[in-house]
């Protein structure tokens, strides 16, 4: 076997285990979208007003949930478009939530936005309600890829986007970008990261496109109009983007994300893969309570209906049993720089000559009593958790 | 017992043997209509499935003649293959006539000509009968031309029928009752009495299908099992009407049951003769062999802790499968396992899919092997019927392997190819005749290693279908043999192994070292798959590693999605075996035997 010696080690730090925080996360999904994305395999309605009724059922939910979480360290509004929601739908909704749970001091509030959807009101009014943290989906800075993408804004409104985010007061601000879409070069992949750099933002992400099942994208690919990257691509995209971003002081803590140092990492992210409790709310919102975990019905109608008769909109539940909660904790544990303690690989009679090789190949370093996947070891995350499967 | 009459229908696969047995047990009304199915006779699904009949079975038929008289007629099923010629050659001699069943559409094939010999070998009455005539491709005369000139019997004598629709079956049961002789014997001599067939029971043991030639049998005589030497009391005697049904005693002629709280089918011998214990006949009727296996192959089970259920299964199948042979067997590579005999490689086939089907268990079989023998330099000959027990080579002297005799029928526009497919399976001393204008027979001397894995399917390939084939073993032969051995990542694979002609050593590494690259699934590391001879690595490949498998994103709802699939492939790699740290599919064991000439 080749070493990879050009590779870094494992990265050389760890995001505290406390950044995950104690408490617990809250999700709450805006289902609304003005159009839908031909990638996008999350729930969303194009249908517009019923903003009202939906926040009204989402009352209804929260009520359900009280007491029942321990205080929340993180909250997340994402979608759909929470963007589109305007300023005092928000305020309703953060006064909702407010009023039912409990959050932790120094509470970690993200909200996703459209780069076209935000102006300087909008974001004051964020500011005001406690939002500490700004999800920007530019997705990418050259104007024909956000045309292949069908995204509203164009380069030069994600830029100013961000302006106008930092001028508003943003200092914990992300950038979501995406790589493998058709006629993106790397080229263009790189100028892109350059760009988003150049507005030091302090979290990136940085997906290879997933094509779904479901989607626009999974017809076409279906139909075998559209490839996905190639292995030897999306490794390189993967590789590289890591050299750049870990270059200019970004520590790459998840397969996909960057963070400008430990104090940035998505906190409410990082608890799904460290197997903290969440609790999402709205349509198609997945929860997990340490030993069950449930997910909400996808159409709007159904969950309208559901909430506003009382019921729970929940479409399915499942146990985890330890099998289940182990299986989890490998598949999540190898896609961050967290890795897994060594106890969890001990389910393979062999596992010690399994992660030889492992360490051997420079996929995985040991650190004290934790495996952690190296860079390259993000790329094949998922098959060195399969090793360690039972 | 001049209203008897013991009779077989011998054809070649597929000719329409079962459909014409079901037409004769309809016309008899031995079953309701309701309760009729298909393959009447042939009980066991993989029977069913494949259209064949593995285990002989026998039925009574009452009919009444044109003329007006009573027969009993007793209809034995036999296999309809090579690897069980020997049960067929028992239930041949336990008849005084067969039906020589024809197909319109394809005519005389390999095995009708065998079945035809075998049952001139028993002095039968032979009745030829043309199948399948109302389809549209059927070729009547052309039929008779070969029943004439390939079979040499005479085609006016030749019976049209078909089974399928039901039509000339009256004139083939009339035909029985007046060209079949009634059988001959002495009911009040000693008892002499032929086996052809054993079932297991798991109420009553075994049950032997038999046919008496002297003498009378009944409930409560004392019995002998002659080549055994065991005694046992008879609980009951019957006839088959599809279910069994018990009669006081058996006569001289007749063909039935016996039961004798005789355990299981390995306490009996196909070709055996039962005799009464107080009244013993001088000698035991003719023919008795004990069969050999020929083919050998071990067995594993997938995951090592279940080998105690396998071992469980395999003595719950012998019951019922007396010529399987088996022993214990460990493998550096896949650890406790069986080491098997078989009669042929169809045998082998059932045993893996019945093992797999009928009692649950997953299993590694590695690739089949013939028996070689080597003589050493110290004089001293020892059989291999495993590579892994190859010999150091210092000590051998000398190699032979066994050759069966093949005879191929075809339309002669294949003969080039067959010629070839042949000699590339080291073929020799080819001979060939035109029974009849446009077919050819052709006939090979060929090591039997050659022809166990896939010579038919080869041959039923270059021969677009029309090639038949039958075979009978030869002899043992000096030949240059080596072991060819199979290293995944530098650890030799013993289960890998397999003995192969040195002039065709080379060949075989390079194709099995392709096949395995791509049975064995990429892993996290480069693996590399050598063949190796006498130590020298002579041939290479290997299987790329994994560059990239990762999903992009994985947050809340992705989690579970992402286990399940996780499980799924943990479930996958459970039906492989790890060697080091290589997965080695199931498949892959077996793969190693599969040639590719066309490649």
């Amino acid at each position: 076997m080749k070493r990879n010696d050009g590779s870094p080690a494992a990265p050389a730090w760890r995001v505290p285990p406390t950044a995950g925080g104690a408490g617990a996360g809250l999700y709450v999904h805006v289902p609304f979208c003005r159009t839908k994305c031909p990638y996008c395999g999350f729930y969303s309605t194009p249908e517009s007003g019923n903003e009202r009724r939906w926040l009204a059922a989402l009352e209804r939910e929260a009520a359900l949930y009280r007491g029942v979480f321990p205080a929340f360290d993180t909250l997340y509004i994402g979608g759909g478009t929470p963007s589109l929601l305007g300023a005092g739908d928000v305020s309703r909704l953060f006064d909702t939530l407010r009023g039912v749970f409990v959050f932790s001091a120094g509470v970690e509030a993200t909200i996703e936005a459209n780069p076209d959807d935000v102006d300087a009101d909008l974001l004051a009014a964020w500011r005001r309600l406690g939002v500490t943290r700004l999800s920007l989906g530019v997705q990418s800075f050259d104007d024909a890829v956000l045309r292949r993408l069908r995204r509203r804004h164009d380069a030069s409104t994600a830029r100013g986007a961000i302006a106008l985010a930092r001028e508003a007061g943003f200092a914990n601000l992300g950038v979501d970008l995406m790589y493998g879409i058709e006629g993106q070069t790397f080229g263009s992949w790189m100028r892109t990261l350059e760009t988003a750099l150049d507005h030091a933002p302090e979290h990136l992400s940085c997906y290879e496109l997933t094509i779904d099942a479901g989607t626009e994208f999974g017809a076409r690919r279906a139909a075998g109009t559209l490839r996905g990257m190639s292995e030897t691509a999306g490794r390189r995209f993967l590789l590289e983007t890591s050299a750049l971003l870990r270059s200019r002081g970004y520590i790459h803590y998840e397969v996909s994300n960057f963070a400008r140092g430990a104090a940035h990492v998505s906190r409410h992210n990082l608890a799904y893969w460290r197997g903290v409790p969440y609790l999402g709310l709205g349509p198609s919102a997945h929860s997990f309570g340490g030993d069950e975990r449930w997910w909400n019905v996808r159409p709007l109608d159904a969950y309208l209906g559901a909430a506003e008769e009382g019921r729970a909109p929940v479409e399915g539940r499942e146990t985890i049993g330890e099998e289940e909660r182990a299986l989890e904790s490998l598949s999540l544990g190898f896609r961050t720089a967290d890795g897994v303690p060594l106890a969890t690989l001990r389910r393979r009679p062999d596992w010690e000559a399994v992660l030889d090789r492992l360490v051997r190949d420079s996929l995985v370093s040991v650190e004290g009593d934790r495996a952690v996947p190296t860079i390259e070891g993000f790329c094949v995350a998922d098959r060195i958790a399969l090793l360690f499967a039972a | 017992m001049a209203q008897i009459r013991n009779f077989s229908i011998i054809a070649h696969i597929d000719h329409g043997k079962s459909t014409l047995a079901d037409r004769f047990i309809q016309r008899a009304k031995l079953v309701e209509d309701r309760e009729f199915h298909d393959q009447m006779l042939d009980t066991m699904d993989i029977e069913r499935e494949r259209g064949i009949t593995i285990k002989s079975q026998t039925v009574c038929m009452p009919y009444t003649s044109a003329a007006g008289e009573q027969y009993i007629l007793n209809l034995i099923d036999t296999p309809g293959h090579v690897d069980f010629s020997y049960e067929v050659s028992r239930a041949l001699a336990s008849c005084e006539g067969v039906l020589l069943l024809v197909d319109a559409t394809q005519g005389v094939q390999a095995q009708t000509l065998a079945n035809m010999y075998a049952a001139l070998e028993h002095q039968l009455a032979i009745i030829p009968v043309i199948n399948k005539i109302d389809s549209p491709s059927a070729d009547i005369d052309h039929t008779r031309v070969e029943i004439e000139t390939e079979l040499g019997l005479d085609a006016d004598d030749a019976i049209l029928c078909s089974a399928k629709e039901g039509t000339g079956i009256d004139d083939i049961l009339e035909a029985i009752t007046l060209r079949i002789p009634p059988p001959a014997g002495e009911p009040e001599a000693p008892l002499a009495a032929l086996i052809f067939d054993a079932k297991y029971d798991p109420f009553r043991g075994a049950i032997i299908s038999f046919r008496i030639f002297d003498g009378t049998i009944r409930a409560g005589d004392d019995i002998r099992l002659m080549s055994l030497g065991t005694s046992h009391r008879v609980e009951e005697v019957g006839v088959f009407r599809i279910d069994r049904e018990r009669r006081p005693a058996l006569r001289a002629g007749e063909v039935g049951y016996v039961i004798a709280g005789i355990k299981t089918v390995s306490d009996t011998r196909i070709g055996d003769t039962i005799t009464h214990v107080d009244r013993p006949v001088a000698a035991p009727l003719p023919g008795f062999r004990e069969v050999k296996p020929v083919v050998f192959s071990s067995i594993y089970p997938v995951s090592s802790e279940d080998f105690d259920a396998l071992a469980d299964s395999m003595e719950r199948y012998k019951l019922n499968d007396a010529s399987l042979v088996y022993q214990r067997d460990s493998s550096a590579a896949l650890g406790q396992g069986f080491r098997c005999g078989f009669l042929g490689l169809l045998h082998l086939e059932i045993f893996q899919e019945r093992l797999e089907r009928e009692f649950d268990q997953s299993i590694i079989m590695t690739s089949p092997s013939v028996e070689f023998h080597f003589v050493l330099k110290s004089g001293e000959t020892i059989v291999v019927d495993n590579p892994v027990h190859y010999p150091d080579p210092i000590a051998i002297d000398y190699a032979l392997e066994p050759y069966i005799r093949a005879t191929i029928l075809m339309p002669d526009r294949y003969l080039g190819a067959v010629m070839k497919l042949c000699l590339d399976r080291r073929g020799e001393n080819p001979r060939y005749g035109y029974p009849v204008p446009g077919r050819i027979e052709l006939l090979f001397d060929l090591p039997l290693s050659e022809v166990v894995y896939d010579f038919y399917d080869k041959l039923k390939s270059v021969t677009q279908g029309y090639g038949s084939f039958d075979y009978e073993l030869l002899d043992y032969r000096r030949s240059e043999l080596v072991k060819l051995d199979i290293l995944v990542n530098g650890e030799r694979v013993d289960a890998l192994a397999i003995v192969v002609h040195a002039d065709r050593a080379r060949m075989r590494a390079v194709n099995v070292c392709e096949r395995l690259r791509k049975e064995i699934p990429r892993h996290l590391f480069k693996i590399a798959i050598q063949g190796a001879i006498g130590g020298k690595i002579v041939a290479r490949s290997t299987v790329a590693p994994f560059r990239k498998d990762v999903t992009a994103k994985c947050y809340g709802g992705d989690i579970t999605r992402k286990r399940k699939l996780l499980e799924k492939q943990a479930k996958g790699k459970k039906k492989m075996r790890t060697v080091g740290q290589v997965m080695i599919p199931q498949s892959a064991f077996v793969a190693v035997l599969k040639t590719n000439e066309e490649e």
